[in-house]
């Protein structure tokens, strides 16, 4: 790949396509106006006209209108908009009760724990151990006070599918708003809004090779939700602040430039480094077997710790991720591997590997056999695991 | 690229010094357990006639920094008297290796505790210890700090688990915040056991879940 380094992290972050920056060039140095009202000056009608193009382009991968996808800085704000906006529009309304799930990623979670701290109530409803969600524990927590359902399209971390249709159909059988985060199932997984009754829908051009920093929100029309970045009347009058003109092109190319053929591909890779790494004793794979992102591997090998597995990894020019307490942030486990039953031990030990569009086959083999190799010479020196 | 580690710990997780068992050791000890984390363990050769440990061997399950504070330990107290080695601080250990960083001092305290306690049990085993601490409130609270709060990943102590410590004629009682059907609550109960039973003057552990 890239500088000589077989980057296997694009959950976290995606190279971003040439292409994608040759689209957005002419909106930094030729239309680089602001988007302006049918009547401004030409290059602003000529910035608007590329914003609504980019809108409608994305919209349709959605099954959406354009009038029903609003441009954010990224997955984080859309979710955060969801959570706070639509406590906002309907908590003093309809109620104060929010449901997630355990795993969600930490935009969802930590913007309900933020409304729990104002008084709304959230309820954690229960996921099995590949993560899936519990159907009739989520039909048993809907109350009439529910205002809103978030619940993820797929893991960040060990790639669970949930059955978004019939997650949808329940929620909305209730007359309760349904949010689903799929930051990593855009365009990789079939989401049509004409046929799955969902209100809201975050998405992020990060993961598809697209710019940093921008993201979308599907809005369903007539979506109770309270506008919360003030501004000027920007995005529906949802979001202020001036529009990222080339981060909504570069989304749009990216979007574009993402086929049902290069999904199978980025499986086909999945499948047999799972395969390949499964055949190493003592390992596990973290997650759903079939209901599972196609560019998701994650699997815990027991005895050796994730953080010195990445490092030594990284010495052989892999980058992988891994769910162990030494290498987050917080020096607090992954709360997904937790989150479905697993103990800290398993957290420990659990590597995530997620493929791209610069991904070779031959890169499935090379870093099956490094993880190998380093693997054992970590239980080595690991005082478990000998017998 | 910057890493957080120095270019002593990165040499030291590369190519461990001292690193395996001693099927024959005089003393080991084994601190931390898979449930919580990290664990490091310590076996050691003493000479019977100098006090001066003749080999060191360990074993780590753990992060980069825990691997290399194991390696370097074993260096510094290689040839030392059990007095001296006793000695060896974290702060030492972590300057021998260009410096740790601070959010790292938990994963590689182990090790030095490893020390400490292989060093501990030879003595107790051969009546070399002077004079016998009584167990107090202090010095189990001091134990528990070697007990890991699983759920975080960081001891018990620090994370306001323990609620209660009582100490009564032979008798340690510890009361612990967690159901007592929690999914760690037998493996934190064995552990925190292990910690305290093998002091000479504790007769029973009580071990009780609150929450």
């Amino acid at each position: 790949m890239f500088g000589n380094v077989i980057y296997l992290d694009n959950a976290a972050a995606t190279r971003l396509d040439e292409r994608v920056l040759e689209a957005m060039k002419p909106y930094f140095f030729d239309f680089y106006a602001v988007a302006t009202s049918q009547f401004g000056y030409s290059l602003g009608v000529d910035a608007r006209d590329a914003l609504d193009t980019a809108r409608a382009e994305i919209a349709a991968r959605l099954g959406a209108d354009a009038e029903e996808f609003i441009f954010t800085s990224g997955g984080a704000e859309s979710s955060n908009l969801v959570l706070k906006g639509v406590a906002m529009a309907l908590g003093d309304k309809k109620g104060r009760h929010i449901i997630i799930t355990p795993i969600e990623d930490f935009p969802v979670l930590h913007s309900a724990r933020t409304l729990e701290r104002q008084g709304f109530q959230v309820t954690t409803v229960r996921v099995d151990e590949t993560g899936r969600v519990d159907l009739d524990h989520l039909r048993d927590a809907i109350t009439p006070e529910t205002i809103l359902v978030s619940i993820q399209s797929a893991n960040q971390e060990i790639g669970t599918l949930q059955d978004v249709a019939a997650i949808a159909d329940i929620v909305h059988e209730r007359g309760v708003l349904f949010h689903t985060d799929a930051t990593h199932s855009f365009l990789r997984v079939p989401l049509d809004v004409r046929q799955v009754p969902v209100d809201l829908v975050t998405v992020s051009a990060h993961t598809l090779h697209g710019p940093k920093g921008v993201g979308g929100l599907y809005v369903r029309k007539g979506t109770p939700i309270r506008k919360w970045m003030d501004g000027g009347f920007q995005e529906f009058d949802l979001r202020g602040g001036a529009e990222d003109i080339p981060g909504a092109v570069g989304f749009a190319k990216a979007v574009a430039l993402v086929t049902d053929e290069e999904t199978a591909r980025l499986q086909g890779m999945r499948d047999r480094l799972i395969a390949r790494l499964l055949t190493i004793p003592h390992s596990r794979l973290n997650g759903h077997p079939v209901h599972r992102l196609p560019q998701n591997v994650n699997v815990s090998f027991r005895f050796v710790e994730g953080e010195a597995l990445l490092l030594h990894l990284d010495m052989r020019g892999f980058a992988v991720s891994t769910g162990s307490a030494c290498f987050s942030r917080s020096l607090e486990a992954s709360h997904v591997i937790m989150g479905i039953g697993g103990d800290h031990e398993r957290a420990h030990g659990s590597v995530r590997f997620t493929f791209g569009r610069f991904n070779q086959e031959s890169d499935v083999d090379a870093v099956a056999d490094a993880v190998a190799e380093v693997v054992t010479q970590l239980r080595k020196i690991s005082p478990l695991g000998k017998e | 690229m910057p890493l957080p580690y120095s270019e002593i710990v990165m040499e030291h997780f590369r190519n461990p010094r001292n690193v395996g068992r001693i099927e024959d050791a005089d003393a080991k000890s084994i601190e931390g357990s898979p449930a919580c984390g990290d664990m490091v363990a310590v076996y050691l050769k003493v000479d019977p006639e100098t006090q001066r440990i003749t080999d060191i061997k360990f074993e780590s399950y753990g992060c980069a920094s825990n691997i290399a504070t194991g390696s370097i330990i074993t260096e510094l107290a290689k040839g030392k008297t059990l007095e001296e080695a006793k000695k060896i601080t974290w702060q030492q250990a972590s300057e021998a290796l260009g410096g740790l960083p601070p959010v790292k001092a938990h994963c590689s305290v182990l090790a030095v505790d490893g020390l400490r306690a292989a060093i501990e049990s030879y003595e107790e085993r051969h009546g070399l210890t002077r004079q016998r601490e009584p167990t107090t409130v202090e010095v189990v609270r001091k134990r528990l700090k070697h007990v890991m709060n699983p759920v975080v990943g960081l001891d018990v102590v620090r994370t306001k688990m323990v609620k209660d410590i009582s100490v009564e004629e032979g008798t340690v009682r510890v009361v612990l915040d967690l159901p007592a059907d929690h999914q760690f609550a037998a493996a934190m109960k064995e552990d925190i056991e292990d910690k305290l039973s093998s002091r000479w003057d504790v007769q029973q552990v009580v071990v009780e879940f609150v929450g």
